[in-house]
């Protein structure tokens, strides 16, 4: 191995530290849905891959295919929810899912089809990716998961894995193969002795931290935000206690859903997203998220950011093999939390 | 009786003659091929999924480490008959290095590992000079039988549905035997099954190994049919389509297997012609509709197609008379059995078992009372290896007990469970059955090959008899969920009685049972 240059070592750091910030933020969205609803979040990448190439379409003044496939989702998600709460559906109720899954989208549609074509800027775009992007998950959970709520674990990651394969495929359908890159934040760059910093860099890193902020306080205020953790903590007595926890799924994927996407707008000027990327992209979220066992949040920020400069650093000295080296990290990782778990737990 | 057992013999050789038929366009005989390639690591999915509960996200590459296995050996000059050991051992050698370390995983662990290991060896396949990077190895010379041509895939279809028949007779063979009774148990009923002394880490392992060598046997097929390997056919979303297969025909039956990959295959050639024209682009958009399939078959119907078209009855199992499996010598009555001297158990700062000590001779019913949460079940699980001790001795016999639970049945200790551990879906007798398991040593290449069988008759006339014993003769080919509680902690007991126990431990034998009920177990008591 060739010694390691200075200036090449704060390089590879600085990617590392900018990947990390972003498998930081799926880590986290993985470890809340994944508490709160018990479904490891395969198609996690997916809204990652959606937000990045929404936005660049976006950007290059067209209308993203994936805003008629929201549309179509919201429908659907109507369709499930009225079958699921036929029993006790209030007019209220029905006013609320109608809100939720046709009278959302459809003002989303409008606005998009309004707002596309004029290339209505960079901060405005970035929004409707979001608002195109993240309602998805909710919808997806109202329609692959809520029905089996009560189903093992297994059994859900099975049916995430059918997710994430669905969305891979309509997301060909709705980008095609061509890889697209979106308009950088910030162009400006910033030098710091030998280091040059983009300011997108500084984005990522800036927006990982509010994000951060914004879910402890979330978590530590709001009832709402307490309700989740209850419902993480207990699915059984949080509903006793009168928490709708079908609710809090929905509200966890919602979660997801947003920073799914906006991890996606985030790294869509430093890299070219195809329609199938995310799945990679996600799947070091989830090494990060199994280091702090799925419920550990601390121990997940850690491990993304020691994914992340694992993974600049295979690249420059072993670039071929970068995947197998980042992905057969995570065996060992597994091995070590199983033989830590309790033993006794008898499976099924 | 015999006779309608082998009726699949002439269906096979029937079939075989299929792609023969003038007329049958090649384009079905190919897909036939594929389907018949696909049902054998689904198959192993069959075993490793549906009956020993481990997902797998990987089959795909085991199959891969078969093909390449296979194509490297043919493309070195030697005869692709010779790919087929190669290709097994690979697969066992690559189950053998992974499956140390995932078979210890536990539930969606394990399966995010082999979604993890999927990608890793993709890449890996795809980035290696030696299996030719992502254009793979081409141009493999065609399978020969004796200067005949096995190229056409009219004849390779001949090699492929005889490899598929031996496949599922093999798996038949090895669910339906003792160590398949110990990999049967592994959903739901490990706890008990390693009471009986069933290592269920080994299980786990060979389960794994099963599969991996079916996936092997599959890659081999693969290599030899399109005489070229790549990485993309070994890759997740191939493993993930297997277990689509599994999951749609039915993950727990063994011609679901079949089933199953005869629909997703169909589907997907239907889908890959038609949708393309649909979109008016080129993919591979069949993926939408496998996934929302997954997901809607796993809402609708989770145990998949074949228990819907079959109405599944319970098979009569036919007892016959074989001679008595040897039994172990028992202690003179009054001879020091158990000796417990200060036995404690802290589950961090609280003291469940606070230094309990007590002996018991044989030929004594000693029974151990307490109020809820004095830690009568906590000392049981200690004594029969389940939890492990904070401190304290227990001699056994005179020796040292040692403290696994394996080692504990060996020594001569049966146990029933406070809250019933039986395998739900398995027949009364079978579950009887495992508790014999020490009393019998036919591995799993003897269950393959049938020569277990004079074995399994007289583990079977045992099981049969202890039933007999408690009662519930009658009830034997019955699921064990359908029985009332009362009666299943019943059949714990015949169980336990079949390891030919030194010490039976009973935890709680009378709880929940009604009062006819608990005379029969006192007159059973009686006996002794």
């Amino acid at each position: 191995m060739n010694s390691v240059d200075p200036t090449i070592f704060l390089i590879l750091l600085q990617d590392g530290i900018v990947n990390g910030a972003i498998y930081a933020l799926l880590a986290l969205s993985l470890v809340l849905v994944f508490a709160v609803t018990r479904v490891v979040l395969i198609p996690q990448g997916e809204f990652v891959a959606y937000g990045a190439l929404t936005y660049a379409t976006l950007g290059a003044g067209r209308v993203p295919g994936s805003v008629f496939l929201l549309c179509a989702l919201g429908i659907a998600a109507c369709g499930y929810g009225f079958w699921a709460e036929r029993r006790t559906l209030d007019l209220s109720a029905t006013l609320r899912l109608l809100g939720e899954t046709i009278l959302l989208p459809a003002a989303v549609l409008v606005l998009t089809l309004w707002l596309a074509p004029q290339r209505a800027g960079i901060a405005v775009e970035a929004f409707l990716a979001l608002l195109i992007v993240a309602p998805m998950a909710p919808y997806l959970y109202r329609i692959a998961f809520q029905p089996m709520a009560e189903a093992s674990v297994l059994v859900l990651l099975i049916a995430a894995v059918g997710v994430h394969l669905a969305m891979v495929g309509l997301g060909l359908v709705f980008f095609g193969p061509e890889g697209s890159r979106g308009d950088a934040f910030s162009g400006a760059t910033y030098t710091l002795g030998a280091l040059t910093v983009p300011g997108q860099a500084l984005w990522i890193v800036g927006a990982t931290l509010l994000i951060m902020a914004a879910l402890a306080l979330f978590f530590g205020l709001t009832l709402r935000g307490k309700a989740l953790r209850a419902t993480a903590v207990n699915r059984l007595g949080a509903r006793l206690v009168g928490i709708p926890t079908a609710q809090s799924g929905r509200l966890a994927f919602a979660l997801a859903g947003c920073i799914g996407a906006l991890s996606g707008v985030l790294i869509a000027p430093l890299t070219t997203v195809y329609y199938d990327s995310g799945f990679l992209i996600g799947l070091k979220g989830f090494v990060a998220a199994i280091v702090g066992g799925l419920v550990s949040y601390p121990a997940a920020l850690v491990a993304a950011l020691a994914v992340g400069i694992g993974e600049s650093f295979s690249s420059f000295y072993a670039s071929a093999f970068k995947e197998v080296i980042v992905f057969g990290a995570i065996v060992p990782v597994l091995l070590a939390r199983s033989l830590l778990a309790a033993p006794e737990a008898e499976e099924e | 009786m015999r006779a309608r057992r082998l009726l699949w013999l002439p269906a096979l050789a029937l079939f075989l003659c299929v792609p023969f038929l003038p007329g049958l366009p090649l384009f079905w005989v190919n897909l036939l091929d594929t389907i018949g390639i696909a049902s054998i690591v689904a198959l192993g999915l069959v075993v490793l999924t549906g009956v020993a509960g481990m997902t797998s996200f990987g089959q795909a590459s085991f199959m891969g480490f078969g093909a390449y296995a296979s194509a490297l050996l043919t493309q070195a000059g030697f005869s692709p008959w010779l790919g087929l050991p190669a290709a097994i051992i690979a697969s066992l050698a690559a189950a053998l290095v992974i499956g140390a370390a995932a078979v210890r995983l536990s539930g969606h662990y394990l399966a995010l590992a082999t979604i993890a290991w999927s990608v890793s060896l993709f890449y890996l396949f795809g980035n290696l000079d030696l299996t030719g990077r992502y254009d793979g190895i081409n141009g493999l010379p065609a399978l020969d039988l004796f200067g005949i041509g096995l190229g056409d895939s009219r004849r390779f279809f001949v090699l492929v549905w005889i490899c598929v028949a031996l496949a599922m007779l093999g798996t038949r063979n090895l669910l339906d035997s003792r160590v398949g009774r110990s990999v049967r148990a592994l959903r739901g009923g490990a706890v008990a099954a390693s009471s009986f002394g069933v290592h269920t880490t080994w299980a786990r392992m060979l389960a794994f190994l099963y599969a991996a060598m079916l996936a092997g046997l599959a890659g081999w097929l693969y290599a030899n049919f399109q005489r070229a390997v790549n990485p993309t056919p070994f890759g997740l979303n191939a493993s993930i389509e297997y277990l689509l297969m599994a999951v749609i025909g039915g993950a727990a039956h063994i011609p679901g297997a079949l089933l199953g990959a005869a629909v997703v295959t169909i589907l997907n050639d239907r889908l890959q012609s038609l949708l393309p024209l649909l979109l008016g682009a080129q993919g591979s958009f069949e993926t939408i509709v496998f996934g929302a399939l997954l997901v809607l078959m796993l809402q609708i119907a989770p145990e998949g197609l074949w228990p819907r078209l079959v109405r599944l009855r319970p098979a009569r199992r036919v007892i016959g008379h074989a001679p008595e499996l040897p039994r172990r010598a028992m202690p003179q009555r009054g001879d020091a059995v158990l000796d417990v001297r200060d036995l404690r158990k802290n589950f961090g700062g609280l003291v469940a078992v606070n230094d309990v000590s007590f002996r018991l001779s044989a030929g004594e019913i000693v029974g151990l009372i307490g109020p809820n949460g004095a830690g009568k079940s906590t000392t049981f699980n200690l004594l029969t290896g389940i939890d492990h001790a904070s401190a304290g001795h227990v001699a056994f016999r005179g020796a040292r007990l040692r403290a696994t639970a394996p080692a504990i049945a060996r020594a001569g200790i049966a146990r029933s469970f406070q809250h019933v551990r039986l395998v739900a879906a398995m027949p009364v007798i079978e579950n009887v059955a495992i508790g014999a398991h020490l009393r019998g040593r036919a591995g799993a290449v003897a269950a393959l090959l049938r020569l277990d069988r004079a074995e399994e008759a007289r583990l079977f006339a045992e099981a049969a008899r202890q039933l007999a014993r408690v009662g519930l003769a009658e009830h034997a080919d019955r699921p064990a969920a359908s029985l009332a509680l009362g009666q299943q902690r019943i059949v714990e007991i015949a169980r336990a009685l079949c390891l030919d126990p030194v010490l039976l431990l009973l935890d709680e034998p009378a709880a929940g049972l009604r009062h006819a009920e608990k005379q029969a177990l006192a007159a059973l008591f009686g006996w002794w």
